[in-house]
């Protein structure tokens, strides 16, 4: 809350002092709730991005853009769609980066961001059902969905001659959307889910639902939680069972909290999380490294959505969203001029001068299908009891 | 050999668990059943009582642990338990002398004492949290098992491993003694004798002479007492965290409650009925019958009469059976 409170009072000061030829861009995000750790870089990410563009001076004829602060929490979706409603009705917003989890994401895209024809663009709403979602083209995002991350997960245990498995998820639409997609991509590579079944977060004991996995069998657990929650506690017990030793984890297990506490306890274990080896997420992370943790998961991915936006109102030379939403996916694909974190400006100066250029970013963004990252993944194994990089996908 | 398997893992994924997690519902079902017998209402501050002996047994800890005070293989939280229960005992006699005094005066209605409880619940949630936090902690230091599940596989040959931690022995253990101290001292001692009257009968145990406030207090340092152990053994076993203290506390009624209120037998053998048939109800039965059953008849699916999901539910489900084919409980407590 007090971080909150900072947060719209910092927003409320900066929007007092602007020009009147203002743009104004809502970073709408889970500030409180499950995901407040990883939310604060974020936002920074996103408004290191708005800076530069405001610094270059290119934007729009010399316009500025100002960011607006809002929370949409992580769970609570009405509160969620509250803090959107009001960034839009009341603060005026012209598109909205945000929201963080998936649930939340839908509803303020079903409820708020359709009917008023507001450009979205999620940098970490990952579920799969987001794809389908009638968006009328207005929603974007820049992390890969999970059916993606379902596949590579697929892939690296049938490669590395798993064949069978049992699988635990976080009782929400994260978890449920990762372990399906994964159950799906594995057995059509000819893998055998043995089972596929939910634990809640905030238990003490996970003793009957690991009994149950333990029951069911299989080389590996797949443990599709969150590291800090249940997914740690699942593991726990997984191991004071000897039930497994041998875990898979995806991106909500990827992080120092987990390898401190297992370390060499669950050697071995192989992972995945958003990432890239590009140059660009190099520069960015230099660029943000004396202003915020600029490695935290979804920082990246933060920094291209707001950039996205940005880029696709110059390209238009229009701030309605209506307009600008069809040049979102020619600002981020190819072809044109490759545009790295740090040359905003360069870019903004292109497109008024009536070129195309290609958002390489920080995270290589590339939009497809419907408007969604195709994505890299960071493999990880657990090695001396710590998460080390051994490839990307 | 396969028999032998399937008996190592049904003990190591059901039996162990259940043992240990019963003991703690059994010992939390004794502070309620003590309570209802005694003084005659429902006290649905228990789960928050525990939660507060269970905090000032960890914040001793700590500070043991910050002097370097170890305990060889066993927790350090053991040392600081009878800090703990006294910081507890102190709590919930302040809490009868502010709250429930008064309504046992004016002779109030038990269910506005029950109404009482709940406040006092509230504020002890409340108070709880602001000390020590709403997260996770763990406490637990010293040996983490008596025999791994990989050290069993080697010392016996079976596929099977049994896995015992520490924490899962001291429950035993501890309850055992406690629950054999508690019946001597209701039995055979005086005061106990006179709280078993107080608790039969008030009119006539206050003809013959006993002190009344004496019997409540001693009633609450008892239940402080074991609302203290039980919590400190569940936090040991799986982790103190305020919230699922709360959550304890439907499963602890259900016991109570199924055992008979009021019966102290009846607590205990509650602990253990709804322990086990939350474990034995959600268990996946594939792995034991695989081993027992001749190869064509193997099942081929989990063999899982309710996803784990349903755990809460079994807990309610009993209750409600047992309310409505006998309510007076499997030993005959008090009707609720």
């Amino acid at each position: 809350m007090k971080k909150f409170l900072t947060a719209t009072a910092a927003a409320a000061l900066m929007a007092s002092g602007a020009a009147a030829e203002d743009v104004k861009i809502g970073i709408l995000q889970g500030f409180t709730g499950p995901t407040e750790s990883l939310v604060g870089p974020m936002a920074s990410a996103m408004e290191m991005a708005i800076e530069e563009v405001n610094a270059s001076g290119n934007f729009m004829d010399g316009m500025t853009v100002v960011p607006v602060r809002g929370d949409s929490t992580c769970i609570d979706a009405s509160a969620g769609v509250a803090a959107a409603e009001r960034a839009i009705t009341s603060d005026g917003v012209k598109g909205i980066v945000g929201g963080t989890c998936s649930g939340v994401t839908g509803a303020i895209l079903a409820n708020v961001a359709v009917p008023n024809g507001i450009v979205m663009i999620s940098p970490s709403a990952t579920s799969p059902a987001l794809t389908t979602a009638e968006d009328n083209g207005l929603f974007f995002r820049t992390a890969p969905s999970d059916a993606r991350q379902g596949e590579v997960m697929a892939d690296l245990l049938i490669e590395d001659g798993v064949t069978s498995v049992a699988v635990t998820y976080t009782n929400n639409d994260y978890g449920k959307g990762l372990a399906d997609a994964f159950a799906s991509a594995f057995a059509e590579k000819g893998g055998e889910v043995t089972i596929q079944a939910a634990h809640e977060d905030g238990k003490a004991d996970y003793s009957a639902e690991v009994a149950a996995l333990a029951s069911a069998g299989g080389e590996v657990l797949v443990v599709a939680g969150y590291l800090d929650q249940g997914g740690a506690g699942v593991i726990r017990s997984a191991l004071d069972s000897g039930a497994f030793d041998t875990f898979h984890l995806p991106d909500g297990m990827v992080g120092e909290s987990l390898s401190n506490a297992f370390g060499t306890e669950i050697e071995g274990s192989k992972g995945q999380a958003p990432g890239s080896n590009s140059e660009g997420t190099k520069i960015f992370q230099e660029l943000g490294a004396g202003q915020f943790d600029s490695a935290s998961p979804y920082t990246a991915e933060g920094y291209d959505a707001a950039a996205l936006i940005m880029l696709a109102m110059q390209a238009a030379g229009s701030t309605d969203p209506n307009v600008y939403k069809d040049k979102v996916e020619m600002v981020a694909n190819a072809p044109g001029e490759k545009i790295n974190p740090g040359e905003l400006g360069r870019a903004l100066q292109i497109l008024a001068d009536g070129g195309d250029v290609d958002l390489v970013g920080a995270t290589g963004v590339e939009l497809i299908g419907p408007g969604e990252a195709a994505g890299s993944f960071r493999v990880v194994e657990i090695k001396d009891g710590k998460f080390e990089t051994v490839g990307y996908r | 050999m396969d028999i032998l398997n399937a008996i190592v893992a049904l003990s190591n994924f059901v039996l162990v668990p259940a043992i240990a997690y019963g003991s703690q519902l059994a010992l939390g079902a004794l502070g309620v059943t003590l309570i209802y017998g005694i003084l005659r209402f429902s006290n649905f501050a228990h789960g928050d009582t525990m939660a507060f002996g269970t905090m000032a047994t960890i914040l001793v800890t700590w500070a043991l642990q910050a002097a370097g005070v170890s305990f060889g293989p066993l927790p350090t939280a053991l040392l600081a338990l009878p800090l703990g229960i006294a910081a507890c005992i102190l709590l919930v006699l302040g809490t009868d002398r502010l709250v429930y005094r008064f309504y046992r005066e004016v002779k109030a209605k038990p269910i506005i004492l029950v109404m009482a409880s709940l406040g006092v619940m509230f504020i002890l949630n409340g108070l709880v949290r602001f000390i020590i936090g709403p997260d996770d902690q763990r406490f637990a230091d010293g040996e983490r098992f008596i025999i791994t599940a990989r050290d069993f596989k080697e010392m016996t040959g079976l596929q099977e491993g049994l896995a015992i931690k520490t924490t899962q022995g001291i429950t035993l253990v501890t309850a055992i003694i406690v629950v054999a101290v508690l019946f001597w001292f209701l039995n055979r001692t005086r005061t106990g004798k006179s709280m078993r009257a107080y608790s039969d009968n008030e009119d006539l145990a206050l003809l013959s002479g006993i002190n009344p406030e004496r019997v409540v207090m001693v009633t609450w340092m008892i239940v402080a007492a074991l609302a203290t152990i039980a919590g400190v053994l569940y936090g040991l076993d799986k982790s103190f965290k305020a919230f699922t203290y709360f959550q304890l506390l439907l499963p602890i009624f259900a016991s109570a409650i199924v055992g008979g209120l009021g019966s102290p037998v009846g607590a205990i053998a509650g602990g253990f009925v709804i322990a086990f048939s939350e474990v034995f109800v959600t268990y996946a039965w594939k792995k034991v019958l695989v081993y027992l059953m001749p190869e064509n008849l193997e099942p081929s699916g989990l063999v899982q009469l309710l996803s784990t999901d349903y755990k809460f539910a079994i807990s309610f489900a009993i209750l409600l059976i047992v309310l409505l084919f006998r309510p007076t409980g499997l030993f005959r407590g008090k009707s609720v």
